[in-house]
């Protein structure tokens, strides 16, 4: 490290050194198809059609858990068993299903044609599939295809391969302007919060991805530069930088700290007065403190231990430890990036035990002997981990509610504070 | 391929988890990706069970594929005996493991592990949960179940089969019915799967009789004992009152005993319920009825003998039981739906439009949001459904249970007058539905603390237009009709809308006036 490096960490043990405990056993985590249930949400004009088993549209109904709608924006094919006799069948199959979708549903701009780990082991090949589709029923529309499957993704990886199938449909910029993409999944509510910094800061050029519809997708080429909403993005990543586009590194945007960060990464690039940067963020900053102080006084000095799931789990530790001074003492990730998540788990104190994959009996037990005051971890481990006295929250839970921002930050501290608080308060 | 939106029941290895996790000292080994571990959450989240399923996966990934999945199996089978130390293991492939073919049985056999392996067949791609549930069970007892010698005794012994984890309200009906049993004079050899160990299975020949509580998961193994061991089976399903005082009778031609004191049970208030006068506007209710079969045969019974409904319209997902259902829809001079597609269900509700659903989870949905009353009958029932009181569905405080759940949902009698003679008071906000249930009534997401709404808060795009909005697509209603309409009671108004846009489009009206309404009135009038 020469002199001149300013970074004010030298305490803290970077995680290039940091020895971190890699697993291979039973891995408790949901597939990629799970994310079907917030990006059909997202893409409102997308239809996502899973190529897959009966397990697999248990799987999406079981994690999606509330059925608002009659008719989702999602299906499966379930393959059956004279399916599995031929290929030349499961085409024909597919595209019958596919027929009797698309006369049900005229409003379809894009479907995706999500691969399992049926479809995947017999080699049905759904870009071929895709590419007749698209032959057949474009210009009107798209159809893209993606894998979801458990044997390939792990839960949030399934938004990666479906964002970065996407980019394929995403024109190239012609502009020699820059311009900046923000890019993965976010509520409606927490893309207009940033939007309309971004506007303050007089970011000219501001889009997200995936868009709201088909039909406001972003061009992205040389000139883009982009920021990742989510950590989980490594594929689509590689993908946007191999169209030259720049990749912003920053923390991701988590509580105040990280949400700063981030905000000023983008502000940097373009050159934002700092002046009229702290100006813009300065109100929601501050609101975003005042409100994790009121659960700073809950969570101060409490122990965390974090299950693998979303691969969220170092910028939420980071989040915790730094701006709720919580004690983190595991954060489990079924897969650590560490380019994209290297900022976030140098905050880390040295103490903090960084797992990559899961054994999951093994992990239950250093769980059970370290007694943390709050464990994050699946639906499948929640109740059982109550009953033997700790308190917990569900991950799932930190993946579909809108934590992102300065004006989440509060909900994101009571996330972690709920479970404490109810614990103290029950005689029962 | 088939198009599927919502499921009524998952693969077979889930029914299979039901087996293992309702039994003890067993533990399920499944070659499966790791995806698969979200059934986990069904157990400790809709049913909150306290502990995780007794199931290890392998969780293979791509890069095992065609190296070294079969020797990840054996790891992990090893590792899990040593660990859990179970009485038997029983191993199996889920989907994808089913077409990689790696043989779990055989592979199980080579470790040589010193306790009973039972291989598990379920075709992943034929066959569904309940069939899984029913073939486990069926397995388990080939392997322990084995023939022994009498113990004497007094009194007649039976053994109670059927009750799984996951099940609709298995919990209570077992406390039920064994207290029925007891007081008929039988007592309980063996109750299996729920809370049975593999010694237990053992035992099961030293018993004179089966008690089938659950034909769907038990049918298969009770027709098995009766041939191996002589055992006949007691078959009616104790659910609703005539059919418990049928079971009861059952129970005593086969063993002789006297059915008094169990006929006079004091519990019995739900006849005197349906008779007092105060359940005069049950008469006549229109009621559809969908759910597992079993379930769906029973409560069309209740229906039509107990509270006096009429019954429209009843069918089941489950295609094994499709005689038997067939059969009950003949009796009650309907159309048996023997289907899967929750679609072809909704459909079917918007045809009828009933005034009373007696369903699953899913017809609760299509009853919220119908606007339609609704009782959860059958599994799959979600976390709501599995309460912490007492609540049996068999026997006499079942036939309670039932009463009140039924009628709850419907507004009472009295209420009904007073909203026909107030509904033009201005003070009388009749949007606000029958004031004895809380709000809309019903569903709660299945792990969210939230009600529904939860959804629309995650802060996503606004909820799609309901599928009704589009039967309406070319029809105005004049503002006259409207308001007309909206001195409808709320609970009939939207049956009222629909048929009067049935009947217009049926008569080529595209402009609904106050006349069309009274027209479709009486073209529907019944
Ligand atoms: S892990 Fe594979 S088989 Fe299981 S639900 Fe996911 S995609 Fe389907
Ligand atoms: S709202 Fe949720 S809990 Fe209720 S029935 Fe629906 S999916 Fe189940």
């Amino acid at each position: 490290m020469t002199v001149l490096d300013l970074t004010p960490r030298t305490a803290i043990q970077p995680a290039a050194r940091r020895t971190v405990l890699r697993e291979r056993g039973q891995r408790e985590v949901f597939c990629g198809l799970t994310g079907i249930v917030w990006l059909h949400r997202k893409i409102q004009d997308a239809f996502f059609l899973v190529v897959g088993s009966r397990t697999c549209a248990h799987l999406i109904q079981s994690a999606a858990g509330v059925m608002v709608f009659a008719e989702p924006r999602f299906a499966t094919a379930i393959m059956e068993e004279r399916d599995l006799a031929g290929m030349a069948d499961a085409n024909e199959e597919l595209d019958r299903v596919v027929s009797e979708l698309l006369a049900r549903r005229p409003d379809i701009r894009v479907l995706f044609l999500v691969g399992s780990c049926p479809s995947e082991v017999i080699k049905l090949d759904l870009s071929r599939a895709a590419q007749r589709l698209s032959g057949r029923y474009g210009p009107n529309l798209r159809v893209v295809n993606y894998s979801g499957s458990g044997i390939e993704t792990t839960f949030t990886q399934g938004e990666d391969a479906c964002l970065a199938a996407l980019l394929d449909e995403v024109p190239v910029d012609p502009s020699t302007e820059a311009s900046l993409v923000v890019v993965g999944t976010l509520p409606d509510i927490v893309e207009d919060q940033f939007q309309r910094l971004f506007d303050a800061m007089g970011l000219p050029r501001v889009a997200f991805f995936p868009p709201r519809r088909s039909t406001q997708m972003p061009a992205i080429g040389p000139n883009t530069r982009f920021l990742l909403a989510q950590p989980f993005l490594g594929e689509t990543t590689q993908k946007l930088e191999g169209r030259g586009a720049q990749r912003l590194a920053a923390l991701f945007p988590f509580g105040a700290n990280g949400t700063t960060a981030w905000l000023r990464a983008a502000a940097e690039a373009f050159g934002v007065d700092m002046a009229r940067f702290e100006a813009v963020i300065a109100p929601a900053r501050d609101r975003a403190r005042r409100s994790l102080e009121r659960h700073r006084g809950k969570l101060a000095g409490k122990s965390i231990f974090f299950f693998p799931d979303s691969q969220l789990e170092p910028s939420l530790a980071r989040f915790v430890a730094e701006e709720l001074d919580m004690r983190v003492l595991e954060v489990g990730t079924p897969y650590l990036n560490r380019t994209l998540v290297g900022c976030e788990t140098d905050r880390l104190s040295a103490d903090v035990v960084l797992s990559e994959g899961q054994d999951v009996d093994r992990q239950l037990d250093r769980c059970r002997a370290a007694r943390p005051d709050l464990t994050v971890c699946g639906l499948g481990l929640a109740n059982p981990l109550e009953a033997e006295g700790l308190a917990t929250k569900w991950s799932i839970e930190l993946v579909f509610s809108p934590i992102h921002g300065f004006d989440q930050a509060g909900d994101l501290a009571g996330l972690f504070a709920r479970p404490i608080t109810r614990h103290d308060l029950l005689r029962v | 391929m088939k198009l599927s939106v919502w499921t009524y029941e998952g693969p077979p290895h889930v029914g299979a988890m039901r087996v293992a996790t309702a039994m003890r000292d067993v533990h399920y080994l499944l070659h499966a990706p790791q995806g698969d571990t979200y059934a986990d959450l069904l157990f400790t989240m809709i049913e909150r069970r306290n502990a995780r399923p007794p199931v290890t996966y392998t969780t293979f990934q791509a890069r095992d594929l065609g190296t070294d999945t079969a020797d990840l199996f054996k790891e992990a089978a090893t590792a899990a005996y040593e660990r859990f130390q179970p009485q038997a293991m029983l191993v199996g492939a889920s989907c994808t493991a089913e077409l990689i073919q790696d043989d779990p049985g055989g592979l199980a056999k080579t470790l040589g592990l010193p306790i009973p392996v039972v291989p598990l067949e379920l075709p992943s791609y034929q066959k569904k949960e309940h069939w899984g549930a029913a073939e486990t069970f069926f397995q388990l007892v080939r392997t322990f179940a084995a023939r022994v010698e009498r113990t004497p005794a007094a009194r007649p012994r039976c053994n109670i089969l059927g009750p799984v984890a996951l099940g609709f309200r298995h919990r209570d009906d077992l406390i039920e019915i064994t207290r029925l049993l007891e007081t008929i004079g039988v007592d309980v050899n063996v109750t299996a799967p729920l809370g049975a160990s593999p010694a237990d299975l053992t035992r099961l020949g030293d018993a004179d009789f089966n008690v089938v509580l659950y034909p769907e998961i038990a049918g298969v193994t009770a027709a098995w004992l009766e041939k191996a061991f002589g055992q006949p089976s007691v078959k009616t399903v104790p659910i609703g009152t005539g059919a418990t005082r049928d079971f009861i009778a059952e129970i005593c031609a086969l063993t002789g005993l006297d059915p008094a004191a169990a006929l006079a049970a004091s519990h019995q208030h739900q006849p005197w319920w349906s008779r007092s006068v105060d359940s005069n506007y049950l008469t006549g209710k229109r009621v559809f009825i969908f759910g597992d079969g079993t379930h769906v045969v029973c409560a069309a019974r209740v229906a039509a003998e107990e509270m006096g409904f009429e019954v429209v319209g009843l069918g089941c997902y489950n295609r094994e039981f499709a005689r038997e259902v067939r059969a009950a829809a003949e009796r009650h001079g309907c159309e048996a739906l023997i289907t899967d597609d929750y679609l072809e269900v909704e459909q079917r509700i918007t045809e009828l439009q009933p005034e009373l659903i007696l369903g699953t989870q899913m017809e609760r949905h299509i009853a919220k949001r119908q606007n339609i009353a609704c009782a959860v009958i059958s599994a799959p029932a979600h976390v709501q459904d599995f309460p912490a009181r007492y609540s049996p569905q068999m026997g006499f405080e079942g036939a309670n249970v039932l009463f009140d759940t039924w009628v709850h949902p419907l507004v009472m009698g009295l209420e009904e007058h007073l909203l026909a003679m107030f509904r033009d008071d201005f003070e009388f906000n009749d949007t606000a539905g029958p004031s004895h249930l809380g709000q809309a009534g019903g569903g709660r997401p299945a792990h969210s603390p939230e009600p529904e709404l939860a959804a629309d808060s995650l802060g996503f795009a606004p909820a799609e237009p309901a599928a009704d909005s589009r039967v309406a697509a070319g029809l105005s209603w004049t503002p006259e009709a409207e308001k007309e309409l909206i001195k409808i009671p709320f609970f009939v108004r939207g049956k009222a809308r629909r048929n009067t846009e049935v009947y217009a489009r049926q008569s080529g009206v595209s402009r609904i006036e106050i006349e069309t309404i009274y027209d479709a009135r009486s073209h529907f009038a019944r």
